[in-house]
């Protein structure tokens, strides 16, 4: 009864989202209020719908519901029940539920606020969340339905369906296989509802976008209004990349956090041109400039988004011939290269009215810099996107697949992100309007000279090597700079209203809480670059099998094996667990670490788990990679030094303080920094 | 040639080749590569099972067995290329963690620098489009508003500074 129902109420969240569609576009051709509102009152029944339907589902992941096809797949009688719930977007049919109900809870949300001034784009936003929606929901109604029931026929075959074939009876396997162990952890279990955030969150704005095309209003409206959706949008897409990166560091068990994977690429595309994007709306804002480019940037975006899912759901990364045999590879295909040439061929008709209001006054120029900015953003994706389509176009022309892996990428993008770095270093310094060599040398020198000053003391300190030195005078030229930028602001407070430096850091944050959250977010990108260079440019590991009280060395530290022993878990893992000692090179005890092996039975599976030990100098990242019974040659450990890597953790939080400030505290600058009215593009046609 | 020639010849070579012996046969009993040296390769090799897992740090029962083999060809005195070379005989290029340098694989190499120097191209050309037009032509009534607001901008601007 359960899968019924459940199947039965995504049915009918498809067939709403489509009706929304239809309603808003007759409402909005035959100028009808009435049918707009019901597309949106429509709109806003979806996210009710899909959290009944997707209710239906846990509530069968809890109560071992193995009948079904994907409640067999994720769960299994030993998991917890957090598990078993957060099994919801372990597997592909159930991501898929979520995907549509986070679309649509950001839809109702975007429809429940201000609807009555946002009356002209709205229909039009209705329509491209609700075919986004319906899309998704129609991969869940024809190919991925997580409701799909095992079949028994009667010479003892499985048939996976939602409804009974002929001479089959329903069954119930014993127990699930269980989720897969790499999903078991804390930071698995949030990293992919962020990165399902920014990927939704990130279709409001183009959906705006794909309004202000079709409505003819090509001023910056949509921009405004979709100002904090898409730093919430970018927020969470960089979090989950953030989440990712150290679940990857905890889980994977190969010492890193970012290996070029082209699952992690499909999420860092999207980031890539919205970040991008979050720069040269600035520029539209306050110039008036760039609104073709603007379109381009929201539309790619909302493509890689997609993109991004397509890859990782599709099964074409492991091969072209799974990616053809899979029924819902093409369908996204399909709706990728749909969606794509409609917004371009908008874009196209909409041309002329995107054009610039003003002229750029001077290649030394804050706009001109970030458009230097938003050329390095692309320049990266370019080589991520190739680097990932390469591997099939290979297989698809030659039948021979090849990798493209991290030596490739590190050589691509190294100089691209030491010329954004550098950007980032100058950008805050130069005006918008006019800046000149003089202007801009008299406002960086102090700051370029501190830089010099720190990277000769990492000179005489820590490394003589030319490419880390050069990394590392850029960090810290951004850092001073944006410090100095800040004190200026802060010193100008404390002088013309006799504020003390706190209060004036406070109110200056406040007063405009985009420029100084993002002053923080830069700060916290150069101290994660730090983390990034340190681990890529220093880091050392070894690998023995040593016996009891046996001891590897590696840099500074001493790896003593001291026991190893075997347990169950409560959740049912076997659980191998070593306890080593590490010393310093003087000898002098630091403590101890527990490198462990943990087997999953029912998804028989191992999982290796590190022990770490974290300064903010180094992180001793030590694994248990085999062991034998004490009588014999001990155990295999394999242990990596990788310096300077917690940074990239301390990064993160800088991070979150900035982006929060930057889309929680409300922008009061002043209006007259914005593009006046008067210079707008009037809007032929369109009742404001 | 004579025969106590011939027999003197033969004793030659004989004693060169017993001298080369022993050499030869030290190199075939090279002690046991050390896991390092055995990751140190392995790390530049993917698991041909596995999708974009280095094989060093692989956990499946192949690829043990791979790094065993690595192993062994080291001990056997092999190359780092040619166990390289080996594994891509055997497996396909896949196993190498970038594309060979040949044929249709050049694309992946040229293409990314061409694009970026394409659109870097057009950038500067927009760039120098955008600030052209306005010097020549302003549209009406959108110099006076523009530079009013320019200034009012770099007014704020020093303000703040």
């Amino acid at each position: 009864m359960w899968p019924e129902i459940g199947y039965g109420i995504l049915v009918i969240a498809f067939l709403v989202a489509l009706y929304s569609v239809g309603a808003a576009v007759y409402g909005e051709r035959k100028r009808s209020p009435a049918w707009i509102e019901s597309a949106r009152r429509a709109m806003l029944l979806l996210w009710p719908l899909i959290t009944l339907g997707a209710a239906t589902l846990i509530y069968m992941l809890l109560t071992d519901h193995y009948e079904v096809s994907f409640v067999y797949q994720v769960t299994s009688r030993s998991m917890p029940a957090y598990l078993k719930i957060t099994a919801w977007w372990g597997g592909q049919a159930g991501s898929l539920v979520f995907w549509s109900w986070l679309m649509s809870a950001f839809a109702s949300l975007v429809t429940l606020r201000k609807w009555d001034r946002d009356r002209e784009f709205l229909p039009w936003v209705i329509v491209v969340t609700s075919i986004t929606t319906a899309f998704f929901l129609g991969l869940v109604v024809f190919y991925e339905n997580p409701f799909a029931r095992f079949w028994q026929t009667v010479d003892g075959n499985v048939i996976t369906s939602m409804w009974a074939p002929a001479n089959t009876t329903l069954m119930v396997a014993q127990d699930g296989r269980g989720l897969n162990p790499l999903l078991r952890h804390p930071g698995m279990i949030i990293h992919p509802p962020m990165l399902y955030l920014g990927f939704v969150s990130f279709v409001i704005p183009y959906a705006f976008a794909m309004a202000a095309l079709i409505t003819g209003r090509t001023d910056d409206r949509w921009i405004r209004l979709t100002r904090r959706w898409t730093l919430w949008a970018w927020l969470f897409l960089s979090t989950g990349l953030v989440l990712g990166s150290r679940w990857a560091y905890d889980v994977l068990g190969w010492g890193g956090f970012w290996g070029w994977d082209p699952v992690e690429i499909a999420a860092l595309m999207p980031w890539l041109t919205g970040t991008a994007f979050l720069h040269s709306v600035m520029i539209q804002e306050k110039r008036g400039l760039l609104k073709q480019w603007n379109m381009i940037l929201v539309i790619l975006t909302y493509a890689l988004v997609i993109f991004g899912t397509f890859l990782t759901r599709s099964g074409v990364l492991s091969s072209v011939h799974a990616f053809a045999q899979s029924a819902i590879g093409p369908a996204f295909f399909a709706f990728i290269g749909a969606t794509f040439i409609t917004s371009i061929g908008l874009v196209i008709y909409r041309w002329p009215d995107l054009r610039g209001e003003t002229e750029l006054k001077s290649l030394l120029s804050r706009e001109a810099l970030f458009l230097l900015n938003n050329l390095l953003f692309m320049s990266v994706l370019v080589v991520c996107f190739w680097g990932v389509i390469f591997p099939l176009i290979s297989e698809l022309v030659t039948g021979q697949k090849v990798t493209v892996g991290p030596p490739f990428y590190n050589h691509a993008t190294g100089p691209l992100f030491a010329s954004l770095m550098l950007l980032m270093g100058v950008a805050p310094l130069s005006a918008w309007g006019k800046s000149t060599w003089q202007t801009l040398g008299r406002a960086i020198w102090k700051p370029a000279l501190a830089a010099l000053v720190v990277t000769a003391l990492i000179f005489v300190y820590y490394t003589r090597l030319a490419i880390p030195l050069l990394g590392f005078y850029l960090v810290a030229l951004v850092i001073c700079v944006t410090v100095y930028e800040y004190w200026r602001g802060a010193r100008a407070r404390h002088r013309s209203k006799g504020e003390n430096f706190f209060l004036a850091f406070g109110r200056l944050t406040a007063r405009n809480p985009r420029r100084y959250g993002g002053y923080f977010v830069h700060i916290s990108m150069m101290l994660m670059a730090v983390g990034i260079m340190g681990i890529n440019m220093f880091q050392i590991d070894t690998q023995a099998t040593v016996p009891v009280n046996g001891a590897l060395k590696l840099g500074e530290y001493s790896v003593k094996y001291e026991s190893i022993a075997q347990f169950d878990a409560a959740d049912n893992r076997q659980v191998t667990r070593a306890v080593v000692g590490v010393y310093d090179d003087k000898g002098d005890y630091l403590g101890e670490l527990h490198p462990r092996i943990d087997y999953y039975p029912d998804a028989q599976q191992n999982m290796t788990i590190p022990g770490e030990r974290a300064t903010l100098t180094d992180d001793l990242y030590v694994l248990l990679v085999d062991w034998q019974p004490a009588t014999a040659n001990g155990a295999t450990f394999k242990i990596f030094v990788n310096p300077l890597v917690n940074w990239l953790w301390i990064g993160a939080i800088i991070f979150w303080i900035g982006a929060l400030i930057a889309v929680l505290i409300p922008d009061r600058e002043p209006e007259r920094l914005a593009v006046p009215e008067a210079q707008r593009v009037p809007q032929p046609g369109v009742a404001d | 040639m004579t025969r106590s020639r011939f027999l003197l010849v033969v004793l030659g070579l004989s004693a060169l080749m017993a001298l080369c012996l022993p050499a030869q046969r030290a190199f075939a009993q090279k002690p046991t590569p050390s896991d390092d040296e055995v990751n140190r390769i392995a790390h530049q090799l993917y698991c041909p099972v596995c999708e974009n897992t280095p094989l060093d740090v692989c956990p499946t029962e192949a690829c043990r067995q791979w790094r065993d083999l690595i192993r062994q060809q080291l001990s056997q005195g092999w190359t780092e290329d040619q166990i390289k070379q080996y594994f891509a005989d055997q497996y396909g290029a896949r196993v190498l963690a970038e594309p060979p340098r040949t044929g249709m694989n050049w694309l992946v190499y040229i293409l990314p620098p061409l694009v970026i120097v394409a659109g870097a191209f057009l950038l500067l050309r927009a760039m120098h489009n955008w600030t052209k037009p306005a010097a020549q032509s302003p549209a009406p009534g959108q110099e006076e508003p523009s530079d009013e607001y320019v200034a009012r901008l770099e007014e704020e601007l020093k303000k703040r500074s």
